[in-house]
């Protein structure tokens, strides 16, 4: 499925599968305070970020506001085949979300 | 027995035992389990109340078998890039603790069956600080530290 | 010879400092392209072991390796994928009459950046590629992008990116307007200006691999090939020009706009200078 978020590598060599992700998210903490009118940006940050390959989790991540802006993760993973589909999936404290599947290369 | 584990679960507040007791007892998929955020952890002010809050204990072991690379002086505090790799067998997961942050807990990564003890994030420092690497393998807390320094640029704007 | 210098510090030396004596007198009359060699043997001369095309790497060529680690760290997957390819699908995308950007420009707008900025005798003044985008978008009924950050930047980037590898390759200036604002852009350039009363030159060609507080400074021999840049200060990516008056803030100097006269007359200064290194936009910076 097509993501407008996720951008994602995913390269098998020899038995490991090596993942990398790029998410397109403000990460904001809740404690900037908006330059204009002086009041604090609302704290908006991914809290948890799950991988599956075939199905089964290979990555359960919980992050707190201090992941950077646009954040980034890699990760790797025994077992898996060429052609496999690995899926990554993020929810952030307002119960915004978004998915991606690719295909191992 | 199971009254004060339900108690427990809704504060919100789970700590890994009682929660591998409630899932084995079929209380909690694996799919709650996991998809509670640890709100005391993540708000916690000091390593100790962080790991205390995670994993019940704040012992850990200082291993060789941990790389923590992280730069020497951060070019910019926001984008920090980090990455753990450990050689420990079985890890179960990896964490990754600023210890001058405001709140020291920036994220864990619980790591599936063959998922390999590797992470690699970029973080948001407030200042100088260690960065300290945490990795559960069994029942105990294995970690690696290193100071990253963060400075004012001359370059602002 | 990286120094902590504190600004104030900076200031007093810099005041005083005087040329080495093997070092070309980077200010002397002459024609554009004599200054162009004068400007690339000061480079050469003061960073023996950079290879020409690394100057386009900015800071990380002449920083320390813990520096440029951290960058290539990011650059696994750089954060500007996100705007690169927003700016992609703003260029393809046709104006409200059915044109497009690739009506505005030669091949189409592709893999044409390294020609920009340039002198434009029939209107006598410098076009700079943002400027030509923003130009296209009026003249096919479209109201002009913003400058500096957002779609600008995006669809800079994008028509920039086209055209990684490429050299930049602006025509030497001949004609003697295209050579007054050549001259205007590199009076700009090396005059002093602000409270702080710096030039461009201190910093990024007197000092260029030293340190202001805990920045490396970026030689001015590469500067252009990487914008529209992400910058990690701006959390995205912004133009040239905007790091003109960004730059110019910090001296304490009341900034002029962007795509001003003065700006674009700089930029042309500046681009001529870096003639030949390669474009590698956009690129991600501290």
């Amino acid at each position: 499925m097509p993501s407008n978020t996720i951008r994602i590598r995913a390269r098998l060599s020899g038995d490991v599968t090596t993942v990398k992700a790029l998410i397109s998210h403000p990460m904001e903490t809740g404690n900037r305070k908006n330059k204009k009118t002086g009041k604090l940006i609302p704290a908006h940050f991914i809290q948890e970020v799950t991988c599956k390959h075939n199905g089964s989790d290979v990555l359960d991540a919980l992050w707190g506001t201090a992941i950077s802006k646009n954040p980034y993760l890699s990760f790797k993973f025994k077992g898996a085949k060429k052609g496999d589909s690995l899926s990554l999936h993020w929810v952030d404290n307002k119960g915004e979300s978004d998915s991606i599947e690719t295909k191992i290369g | 027995m199971t009254s004060m584990k339900r108690r427990t679960f809704l504060k919100g507040t789970l700590t890994v035992g009682a929660v591998t007791v409630a899932v084995g007892a079929g209380l909690l998929t694996p799919r709650t389990v996991l998809a509670a955020w640890p709100q005391g952890a993540f708000q916690a002010k000091t390593v100790d109340d962080a790991l205390k809050a995670l994993f019940n204990t704040d012992q850990m072991s200082g291993s060789d078998q941990i790389k923590l690379r992280a730069p020497d002086i951060a070019e910019n505090g926001a984008v920090v890039p980090v990455s753990v790799d450990s050689n420990i067998s079985n890890p179960t997961s990896v964490s990754i603790i600023v210890e001058k942050n405001p709140t020291p807990l920036t994220s864990k990564w619980d790591l599936g069956p063959t998922t390999e003890g590797f992470v690699s994030t970029r973080i948001k420092m407030g200042k100088t600080s260690k960065v300290i690497a945490v990795v559960k393998a069994g029942d105990k807390l294995y970690s690696a530290s290193k100071e990253v320094k963060v400075t004012i640029g001359g370059c602002g704007g | 010879m990286k120094k902590l210098l504190s600004l104030v510090a900076a200031l007093g030396i810099l005041g005083g400092m005087p040329y080495a004596s093997a070092q070309p007198d980077l200010m002397a009359t002459g024609t554009p392209h004599q200054d162009l060699q004068r400007f690339r043997a000061y480079f050469k001369h003061r960073f023996p072991h950079v290879p020409f095309a690394d100057f386009a790497n900015g800071a990380y060529s002449v920083g320390p390796k813990d520096k440029r680690e951290q960058w290539e760290a990011v650059m696994e997957f750089p954060p500007y994928d996100y705007q690169l390819e927003a700016g992609k699908k703003l260029f393809h995308t046709a104006f409200k009459n059915g044109k497009s950007y690739a009506s505005c420009f030669p091949h189409g707008g592709i893999g044409i950046r390294q020609n920009y900025p340039y002198f434009d005798a029939k209107r006598g003044e410098v076009v700079t590629l943002e400027m030509a985008i923003n130009e296209c978008r009026v003249k096919n009924g479209e109201k002009a992008y913003k400058w500096g950050t957002g779609p600008i930047a995006e669809v800079s980037a994008y028509m920039a990116y086209t055209s990684r590898g490429k050299k930049l390759a602006v025509k030497t200036p001949s004609t003697p307007a295209a050579v007054a604002a050549y001259e205007r852009g590199k009076e700009f350039f090396y005059a002093k200006r602000g409270q702080l009363n710096m030039s461009c030159a201190d910093c990024h060609v007197y000092h260029a691999g030293d340190r202001a507080r805990a920045n490396i400074l970026s030689p001015t021999l590469g500067h252009p090939t990487g914008f529209p840049v992400y910058r990690a200060k701006w959390g995205h990516l912004g133009t040239l020009e905007k790091r003109f008056a960004g730059c110019n803030k910090q001296v304490r100097f009341k900034p002029f706009k962007e795509q001003s006269v003065q700006y674009r007359d700089l930029e042309y200064f500046v681009t001529y200078m870096s003639t030949g290194q390669p474009v590698n936009a956009p690129s991600y910076r501290e």
